[in-house]
């Protein structure tokens, strides 16, 4: 019998902690399967950040690093700043880099670092319990939006990509979902493809991925997929904002 | 001349200038610092001379990210160093709580000036609570040194980074504006090579097992086995890195205790005493973490009162008191806001507490 597929060797054998129907483990799955096909796993560190993803640590199977609550792209900065041929990723939700993390974001997009994003777009903050994100829809419901983002009191969804596409520093910036089979394709070539605008020394890659959360939204895995497919990306439209030739 | 010394061992520099070149010297191949009176010298030394030696300067776009670069510098093996003044050292304080309980080497200088607040960028000694008590959340402390010389703070900054790595800790070189701002004659130590990576360090794990570097614990026993490891080194500290000055203490019946600035006034102070027949010295901590409470103990026995001075409202004058544990009356005189006391306000207070004991 011929094996055909595999766990990637870019991720340890420990289970996820993730609750059931959260993309963040076919996220974590493409990222590892990238890395092993690029043959990276052993130049790689990889900056886990604060929330749900919190132990990327212990999954991710290569030099990892824990980064303060949206810090990661100023630790990974450090890194491969420190070592230019190393490859440096890091891994953050919503909360983490477009809240407390977006000056470090942009300045690092800004500065044309060398490193990659894994941006995690579930529209809510998951670990403590489903409040607020910068990226909650306006109307949906959160336990610090009881009666629905109401835009007047609570501001708009913030746009990463869209406010990253202006910036010349940035080399590859993509938005996509793992929603269906096509589209979890279409992500993982989108992180490859971040991927290389880093080992080609071009610039700030980022991919920012529409993710699912059952939990918090109070919907089962499969409504929550048609959640992200037709209210997130809505407003957070699936697109290549910046590519290289 | 501080263009040029850097192929010269000796010159007048400026003391944020001979800091930077100190730390070149020892090694030191990564800053990450954000612009704030009185260090500008410091990332201004750093960005010009920090690159010929192939080291990275770069200027970050707060503390906030310049002390999270210095933790990604430092986890992955390099020599590392930051900067700031007293707001500045404010906002790195979560990432020195980070750095410390995962073990991360660094240097962080801190030219202090006065505050709370924006206060000022005169120099003062108000940051001693936060350098020496912890600083961020949790428990943990910097190696706090703290020159009063520029040959001193050349000295210990060319340590420091030895030190750092020695304990997997954060070293903190505490000096105020004025020690950053002066310029003295100084000795420069020989350039070595940076200490090789560590095998801790993050740097692609290649065919062997992946390191990790982190502060997150969230099991009660583990995170205070963390705790106690890091809290084994502070009593490693406390054997080997206790540092300090006695100046003409020897049958002093006043005993100043100043740190720093204040001290090489305070010495100027005795100085001035002893030709009046006032028999005092100087105590002067040099490590103010770990603290010299023995040294100092033993020096205040035959005491029959001690004076501490700073620039402050009164901070290391709670670790005096500790030290003297009640044998002789500790007293304080401070000026803040960016004042420094004079030799002549100091002999005032020695003559006065004199006319009480002679």
């Amino acid at each position: 019998m011929k094996q055909v597929t595999g766990r990637p060797t870019a991720l340890t054998d420990k289970p996820f902690h993730y609750c059931p129907g959260c993309t963040h483990g076919i996220i974590h799955r493409l990222v590892a399967e990238a890395l092993e096909e690029d043959n990276l796993r052993g130049k790689a560190i990889g900056i886990a950040s604060v929330g749900c993803s919190v132990f990327a640590y212990d999954y991710f199977n290569c030099d990892m690093q824990q980064a303060a609550h949206g810090r990661a792209p100023a630790v990974a900065t450090g890194i491969k700043r420190a070592w230019p041929d190393s490859f440096v990723f890091t891994y953050q939700g919503d909360g983490d880099l477009a809240s407390i993390g977006i000056a470090e974001t942009i300045h690092a997009a800004s500065r044309g670092e060398n490193i990659t994003v894994i941006f995690v777009n579930n529209s809510v903050y998951g670990m403590t319990g489903g409040q607020m994100a910068p990226t909650t829809l306006v109307g949906q419901k959160s336990t610090t939006t009881p009666s629905g983002r109401d835009a007047t009191l609570h501001g708009y969804p913030l746009p990463v990509c869209e406010m990253l596409q202006v910036l010349p520093g940035v080399a590859y910036l993509a938005r996509v979902s793992v929603s269906s089979p096509a589209k979890i394709r279409a992500a993982k070539r989108a992180i490859k493809r971040a991927f290389a605008a880093q080992l080609r020394g071009i610039g700030f890659g980022l991919v920012e991925i529409l993710s699912s959360c059952p939990t918090n939204w109070h919907l089962d895995p499969v409504k929550a997929l048609e959640f992200v497919d037709n209210q997130m990306a809505a407003q957070f439209p699936l697109q290549v904002f910046r590519d290289f030739e | 001349m501080a263009q040029s010394i850097g192929e010269q061992s000796m010159g007048l520099m400026k003391g944020n200038e001979a800091i930077a070149e100190a730390a070149i010297r020892a090694g030191c191949r990564a800053y990450f610092g954000y612009p704030i009176t009185p260090q500008n010298e410091i990332p201004e030394y750093m960005a010009k001379h920090l690159p010929k030696v192939g080291g990275v300067f770069l200027q970050a776009e707060s503390e906030l990210a310049a002390i999270n670069m210095v933790y990604g510098a430092g986890g992955a093996g390099v020599h590392v160093m930051t900067s700031s003044s007293s707001p500045g050292i404010s906002l790195k304080q979560e990432g020195l709580s980070y750095i410390a309980c995962a073990e991360v080497p660094c240097v962080v200088v801190n030219m202090m000036r006065s505050g709370p607040g924006l206060g000022g960028i005169l120099p003062a000694q108000g940051d001693y609570f936060q350098a020496t008590k912890g600083g961020g959340h949790g428990d943990y402390h910097l190696l706090v040194l703290a020159p009063s010389t520029i040959q001193e703070a050349v000295d210990l900054t060319y340590e420091a980074f030895d030190l750092a790595r020695r304990y997997r800790n954060p070293v903190m070189i505490l000096g105020d504006g004025l020690l950053g701002q002066m310029m003295e004659s100084v000795t420069l130590p020989q350039p070595k090579a940076p200490l090789p990576k560590p095998p801790w360090a993050t740097t692609g794990c290649g065919d062997g097992e992946p390191r990790v570097i982190n502060s997150l614990y969230i099991q009660g026993d583990v995170m205070e086995e963390r705790t106690k490891r890091i809290f084994a080194k502070y009593a490693k500290m406390k054997q080997n890195e206790i540092r300090f000055e006695n100046y003409k203490t020897d049958g002093a019946k006043i005993i100043l205790a100043a740190y720093g600035s204040t001290a090489r006034i305070a010495k100027t102070a005795v100085d001035k005493a002893r030709t009046r027949g006032i028999k005092v010295g100087l105590f002067r901590p040099i490590s103010l973490y770990p603290f010299p409470y023995d040294e100092l103990s033993e020096v205040a026995t035959e005491a029959k009162a001690v004076l501490t001075v700073e620039m402050s409202m009164g901070q290391m004058v709670e670790d005096v008191r500790l030290a003297v544990e009640g044998r002789c009356p500790v007293r304080f005189y401070g000026r803040s806001g960016g004042i420094v006391p004079t030799p002549q306000e100091i002999l005032q207070q020695i003559q006065a507490i004199w006319s009480h004991i002679a």
